[in-house]
């Protein structure tokens, strides 16, 4: 009885592979991140920078843009993973792959630590405890100033180059390609989590979490896991910005960064993927480009590029985007 | 001869000074059609809630085929097969109606952890579902987002969510509310069809319904069990009348 149905034209599994399929928009996005390597090669520092905050706001959009956990304190993980490459690289071990490793499973470990708190809790008072976590993992690293160099930062740091083949440079040519590579590696997985049973599980929660004991889902167990993934890739992004900078500091912990990575993922637009890398691309271009005019008043432009976007775009640069697209093609839409 | 499928032992629940629930004792023998009626307030919702443990009693056992389930969370009963839906449609706005059950098929054959693994791999999970939505008249509108969705349309789709959950026992809270009335004959026939392997009870107002698709009744006031009977021994008696029946009948009377 169900082949006949399957045999038709839009039957059901083939609805499913559809939306699996890789867009065009999608390839010419990847394409896009070589540029800056002919484009604009002065600029390999930022892009580096833009890649590894980008890869934090795409690990931060699985928890809060396919499973509506907010998190104000996300920070945490990017800052441990940091402090994990940062102190083997000091301790006498610089090799980069083994640092990213090594600070997936910390964040991780610290992540599956934490989400037994997470998972019991839902929208402002997960602001609060997200936060405070934050707080809390500060001001322990800034104590234990004798591992960690507390307010100066972690000192001596040397990544070795990546395979035994490539020196990190000055123009920041390998921390970019690094960056860019480790970025686009933990996309494919990150897309992969979105397409599976999983994910689809995720979304349940976030449309309709108080529906999904009724369906007999283990919600909390869902939880657990997806804020145990966000902090593995969250403390990835860490380290890749200690090993290309070879520096950490308490700020990689802190309230701030937990805020401007929030801000650049509704900026790009949650709960699509995307929505991290194009935030952080915009947002930090724009910093960048604002604090050349203007040193002092650069955070006035800032805010105002975020209250424009929010008002003419309020899912964000690609839901005002994808809308746009709509409008302009409502006939191929529909078909 | 038959065990029952689901029972409540001595269920009392108040909330501060009053009582939702007093000594509540039930028996649904499996495979049986229950209605359960009673005029607002009665607890009936309230009922279904303790059972499904979405609340918990202050006193009392809950039995599923044999199994004391009272200590269980709401997850942990579904997934053994006692299941609901909502008096107000609870569904995923987002999710098209095949993504919404398909999602209830994935949770009940525990592959929903999965996360390294496309969905494109669990096709039988996909042909379950889209055969739900087929059994219920919804296969046309499948790959509709269930906001877009007609609103009788999404009372069936709350019914979709629950029968891909593979209930036993199927607690369906006002499945017809707010569908017309034409409309509601067909969603209850959908209902009379389901398998007699699974035990159903429903609250329902509209007593033409009652009578027609009820094998038995339990008539709620106050937060007890008025009665308990077939139809007819409920539209004969007089106590049902005075409370419920009369009143309804009172309400309409110029």
């Amino acid at each position: 009885m169900s082949s006949a149905t399957i045999d038709a034209a839009f039957g059901p599994r083939q609805f499913l592979r559809a939306q699996n399929r890789w867009r065009w928009t999608e390839i010419a996005f990847w394409l896009a991140t070589l540029l800056p390597f002919v484009l604009t090669p002065d600029y390999l520092v930022l892009a580096s920078q833009i890649a590894i905050t980008g890869l934090f706001a795409l690990s931060l959009d699985l928890i809060l843009g396919f499973s509506g956990i907010i998190s104000l304190g996300h920070a945490a993980y990017f800052g441990m993973g940091a402090y994990t490459a940062g102190l083997l690289s000091v301790w006498g071990w610089g090799e980069p792959l083994t640092g990213l490793l090594a600070a997936g499973v910390t964040a991780g470990l610290f992540g599956y630590l934490t989400s037994f708190i997470i998972a019991r809790f839902r929208h402002l008072a997960l602001i609060m405890i997200t936060l405070g976590i934050g707080l809390l993992l500060q001001e322990a690293a800034n104590s234990a100033s004798f591992i960690t160099g507390g307010f100066d930062g972690l000192q001596g740091i040397h990544t070795w180059p990546i395979l035994n083949r490539f020196d990190f440079d000055l123009y920041g040519r390998t921390a970019y390609s690094y960056a860019l590579v480790v970025l686009f590696l933990t996309f494919l997985v990150a897309r992969r989590i979105i397409h599976s049973p999983f994910g689809l599980s995720l979304r349940g929660i976030r449309e309709n979490g108080q529906r999904m004991p009724a369906i007999g889902a283990a919600t909390r167990a869902h939880i657990r896991t997806i804020y145990t993934i966000a902090a593995v890739m969250a403390g990835i992004a860490g380290a890749l910005l200690a090993q290309t900078t070879e520096t950490v500091s308490l700020e990689t912990l802190g309230f701030q960064r937990s805020a401007d990575v929030l801000v650049m993922l509704i900026l790009g637009g949650t709960g699509r993927l995307y929505g991290g890398p194009i935030g952080a691309i915009v947002y930090m271009v724009a910093r960048d480009q604002f604090s050349g005019l203007n040193p002092q008043y650069w955070y006035f432009w800032i805010g105002l590029l975020l209250i424009a976007v929010v008002m003419f775009m309020p899912d964000g640069i690609l839901g005002g985007l994808a809308l746009a697209l709509r409008r302009l093609t409502p006939r191929r839409a529909k078909d | 001869m038959s065990e029952s499928a689901l029972s409540a032992r001595g269920i009392n629940k108040s909330f501060g000074s009053l009582i939702v629930a007093s000594d509540i004792e039930i028996d649904l023998p499996a495979g049986v059609r229950y209605a359960l009626i009673g005029p607002n307030g009665a607890g009936k919702t309230t009922l279904i809630n303790l059972m499904t443990g979405m609340l918990r009693p202050d006193a009392g056992r809950i039995v599923l085929g044999g199994d004391d389930i009272t200590a269980l969370p709401p997850d942990e009963r579904v997934r053994r097969g006692l299941v609901r839906t909502f008096q107000i449609n609870s569904l995923f706005p987002h999710l098209t109606a095949l993504e919404s059950v398909t999602l209830a098929v994935c949770e009940r054959r525990r592959v929903a952890s999965t996360w390294w693994r496309p969905l494109t791999a669990y096709g039988e999970e996909v042909d379950e579902a889209h055969a739900i939505l087929s059994r219920l008249a919804l296969a046309a509108v499948c790959h509709r987002r269930t906001r877009e969705l007609a609103y009788g349309q999404q009372r069936l789709l709350e019914i979709a969510l629950a029968l891909a959950a593979k209930p036993k026992v199927l607690l369906l809270d006002e499945p017809a509310a707010g569908v017309p009335r034409e409309e509601s004959q067909d969603l209850f026939a959908a209902i009379a069809g389901l398998s007699r392997d699974i035990t159903v009870l429903f609250i329902e107002h509209d007593m033409d319904l009652v009578f027609r698709f009820a094998s038995r009744v339990i008539v709620m006031v106050g937060g007890r069990v008025l009665l308990e009977g077939t139809p007819a021994e409920i539209a004969a008696d007089s106590r049902v009348r005075a409370v419920y029946l009369g009143k309804a009948h009172r309400g309409t009377a110029p």
